[in-house]
């Protein structure tokens, strides 16, 4: 029997700490903190579109310079606050802060490892994480503002510091902190990737590993795969930007001068944005397909339905998501034979999309159903990826993509279908893994307070935005008050600002449960919702090495749920098959 | 080269971190996984020279003839590197060929330098007036090249001084193998780089 426990400080222990569960909670707070900062961003702007250049107690939050003569928000601050907005709750939330908190929490509890490969590289991963939010939350305290040319970043509003505000100084601190928060999480997905394939214990063969794993470990080949060519993205456009050469700019001028560029292609900055951009999509809803398979099977009481199945649709989707990206640019003139391979492709990944919704709803057909808050956001994740996933059919052909480019059908779209799915999907996971986190239970009637509150304002908000999107309404515009044909919609914009400021209020909800579970909640036991994975067969206290002693030996899959002729409706997987008992 | 995981007999046998074998593997995969994002990286810009090559305005020049000379230097240093394990199984040192490493080493980005210096001279510019995108692609892939081999001087600095200090031994020199596949990776990714500039 080895000891890997052994005293800490307050430096190793919540700081500079290589173990992997302090890394996750690490990643989580941050997280969290960071979605904070992007709703209140989204509340902002969304006053904004209520009252156009109106005044607001809201705007006392923001720093000076950002407001007009009337107190109204000036247009250029409106964009930054749009492109943070997008830029956090892309990268910092439902990227580092999903699969930072439960790759690094779940991956050594649930394969039975003592901890990642590498702890060092894994305390790295985060200190680099954690630099960039720092970088670009500095960017809010620029005089010339945030990057503001969208989280997109399209040339030329990114490549020329002069051309708009947010171009300037802002934008450098927005490249650099994505470089180093790209460099973050290759470092956590090298770790993740090797974890599983090598440090799995005995008895846990990948036909064994929780689907939870299984969607980790594909979301960490994605970003190792996509990631770095949103680097040689970004260090063609520095280029452009500091040192003047013409990767994605031609022919331009600005206050009557014209620029040295030519022969540049801004489209060339597109097609290797969405080459990272669409994969990128994945690594923010699989990690919550992975959470949501798990705490289904659980909390239904049942064998996940069909789990070869559901492996294999992660790796079809992961696979299409390299070939497709074209669907983001239907408007930029391809070839129209072009875009309907990409509609082709894009319209295939319907088809393992929809071998997990129909697992999932297999799973919970004539089950045991337990609906605890966990569970409700778990299915909550099911239902905005179906409804999110049927416009998606719109916006992949191009034929009908095109009516609705650049409007609030696709904001709508987005938002529902990755938006919503991967913050229900991480919610999930919080309620489910909290108990194992803080050793404490979070409260049960607060969380379907802040489920229902959510879900109820997350339509209010993003269903009436696709009939905005129908009416024409682009995106992104500061106000639509200075377009006759768009004055019949301001009522509708009203109404999506009190859901999305009603909705914020139900998230403070969500933080006072976390953190006053953290510190009054009630104790909880080693294994709350009789579940079957190996975290729940550690000790309630935080050790370093995670089991006291051997590591346990796994003798089943992870989905032994309601098994006949089983004295407990579960049996976790270090459990021996009983004598004439068969392997699922 | 494929990831080496785990067999299950192994995992029979061994028991996770405790097992330094198991770690062993476990770095050699993270340093395999990393080439292939660095791999992704030269090939987000590659394919990015293709696409904005097919579209016109594309200056044509000759590859400079260092570059011929630098690649002959890290194929050699490459090449020396395979001998390492020949002459630790011997119980000899190493110092004299990893020493001769890195020095190869830096004569090849002396060389890269050459090479730019020949192409500023023949009017093949990075940016300014006269530049054209052919020769920024250069640029960008030979320094993003060279970027990387920088890491690897670092690294061969280091594994100098554990060779000097003869802390290699047949069964123990996990670093100096984890050095060996990365410079080889970058010599390979080197000569890939130079058929494709040259050809393409």
């Amino acid at each position: 029997m080895s000891d890997h426990h052994h005293k800490e400080t307050f430096i190793t222990k919540y700081i500079f700490c290589t173990d992997h569960k302090m890394i996750a909670k690490q990643f989580l707070i941050t997280g969290m903190f960071m979605a904070i900062v992007g709703m209140l961003m989204s509340a902002i702007f969304r006053v904004q579109l209520a009252n156009p250049g109106e005044a607001s107690v809201l705007y006392n939050l923001l720093p000076g310079g950002w407001l007009n003569e009337a107190g109204g928000l000036n247009p250029d601050k409106y964009l930054a606050l749009v492109t943070m907005h997008g830029t956090i709750l892309v990268f910092w939330v439902l990227t580092a802060g999903l699969s930072g908190t439960f790759a690094n929490f779940l991956i050594p509890l649930q394969i039975g490892a003592r901890d990642m490969a590498s702890g060092f590289i894994n305390m790295l991963s985060y200190w680099f994480f954690f630099i960039a939010t720092v970088v670009l939350l500095s960017s809010l305290f620029v005089e010339s503002g945030p990057a503001s040319g969208g989280w997109t970043i399209y040339p030329p509003l990114s490549a020329l510091p002069q051309a708009i505000p947010g171009s300037g100084t802002g934008m450098t601190l927005w490249l650099l902190s994505i470089t180093l928060f790209v460099v973050g999480s290759l470092l956590g997905g090298l770790n993740y990737i090797v974890t599983i394939l090598n440090l799995r214990t005995k008895g846990m063969s990948m036909q064994r590993l929780p689907l939870t794993v299984w969607a980790l470990l594909i979301t960490a080949i994605l970003g190792v795969l996509s990631f770095p060519v949103l680097l040689s993205c970004g260090l063609l456009l520095l280029f452009d930007r500091s040192f003047g050469t013409s990767f994605y700019l031609s022919d331009i001028i600005i206050n009557g001068e014209a620029l040295h560029h030519a022969g540049g292609s801004p489209i060339l900055f597109e097609h290797l944005f969405w080459f990272l951009g669409h994969p990128e999509v994945y690594i923010i809803l699989l990690p919550a397909l992975g959470i949501v398979s798990e705490v289904i099977a659980v909390n239904s009481r049942k064998p996940i339905f069909g789990y070869k199945a559901m492996v294999g649709a992660l790796l079809l989707i992961a696979f299409l998501s390299f070939i497709v990206w074209g669907h983001h640019m239907f408007m930029t003139g391809m070839n129209p034979f072009l875009g309907s391979v990409f509609t082709f492709t894009t319209l295939l990944i319907a088809i393992p999309s929809a071998v997990k919704v129909f697992n999932y709803l297999a799973t919970l057909w004539r089950a045991n159903i337990r609906f605890t808050p966990a569970m409700l956001f778990a299915i909550g994740t099911v239902s905005a990826f179906i409804t999110g996933g049927l416009t998606g059919l719109i916006l992949g052909d191009s034929a009908l993509d095109i009516n609705v480019h650049d409007t609030y059908f696709v904001v709508g779209h987005f938002h529902i279908v990755m938006g919503l799915s991967a913050i229900y999907g991480m919610f999930a996971g919080v309620y489910h893994w909290f108990p194992k986190m803080y050793g404490k239970m979070m409260n049960k009637n607060l969380g379907y307070l802040h489920f229902w509150g959510t879900f109820i304002c997350a339509y209010g908000v993003f269903f009436p935005m696709h009939f905005l999107g129908l009416a024409g309404l682009p995106r992104r515009y500061y106000t639509n008050s200075n377009f006759p044909m768009f004055d019949g919609l301001s009522d509708i914009n009203e109404i999506i600002t009190f859901f999305a400021l009603a909705g914020a209020i139900f998230q403070a909800v969500f933080i006072f449960n976390f953190v006053y579970s953290i510190f009054k909640g009630t104790k909880a036991s080693k294994n709350p919702w009789k579940s079957n994975t190996l975290e729940w067969t550690t000790p309630i206290e935080r050790i370093h090495g995670n089991w006291p002693g051997d590591l346990p030996v796994v003798k089943r899959w992870a989905y032994d749920y309601s098994k006949p002729g089983m004295e407990d409706d579960f049996v976790p997987q270090d459990v021996p098959l009983f004598e004439g008992e068969k392997e699922h | 080269m494929n990831v080496k995981t785990v067999k299950r007999e192994d995992l029979d046998k061994y028991s996770n971190t405790e097992d330094k074998r198991l770690v062993n593997i476990a770095l050699k995969s993270m340093l395999f996984i990393g080439m292939v994002a660095i791999s992704m990286f030269f090939a987000g810009l590659t394919s990015a020279y293709i696409v904005r090559k097919a579209e016109g305005n594309w200056m044509e020049f000759i590859l400079p003839d260092w570059f011929l000379v630098s690649t002959m230097v890290i194929v050699l240093s490459s090449f020396l590197l395979f001998f390492v394990k020949s002459r630790l199984k011997n119980n000899n040192s190493v110092f004299g060929l990893v020493c001769s490493v890195l020095i190869l080493g830096l004569i090849f980005s002396f060389f890269q330098f050459k090479g730019w210096e020949q192409l500023i001279s023949e009017g093949v510019f990075l940016t300014g007036e006269g530049s054209n995108v052919a020769g920024s692609f250069l640029y960008v892939l030979t320094l993003a090249h060279l970027a990387h081999l920088f890491g690897g001087v670092i690294a061969l600095i280091f594994a100098t001084v554990n060779a000097k200090l003869r802390r290699y031994t047949i069964d123990s020199y996990l670093s100096l193998k984890l050095i060996s596949m990365y410079w080889h990776f970058l010599t390979i990714l080197w000569v890939l780089l130079f058929l494709f500039l040259k050809f393409l």
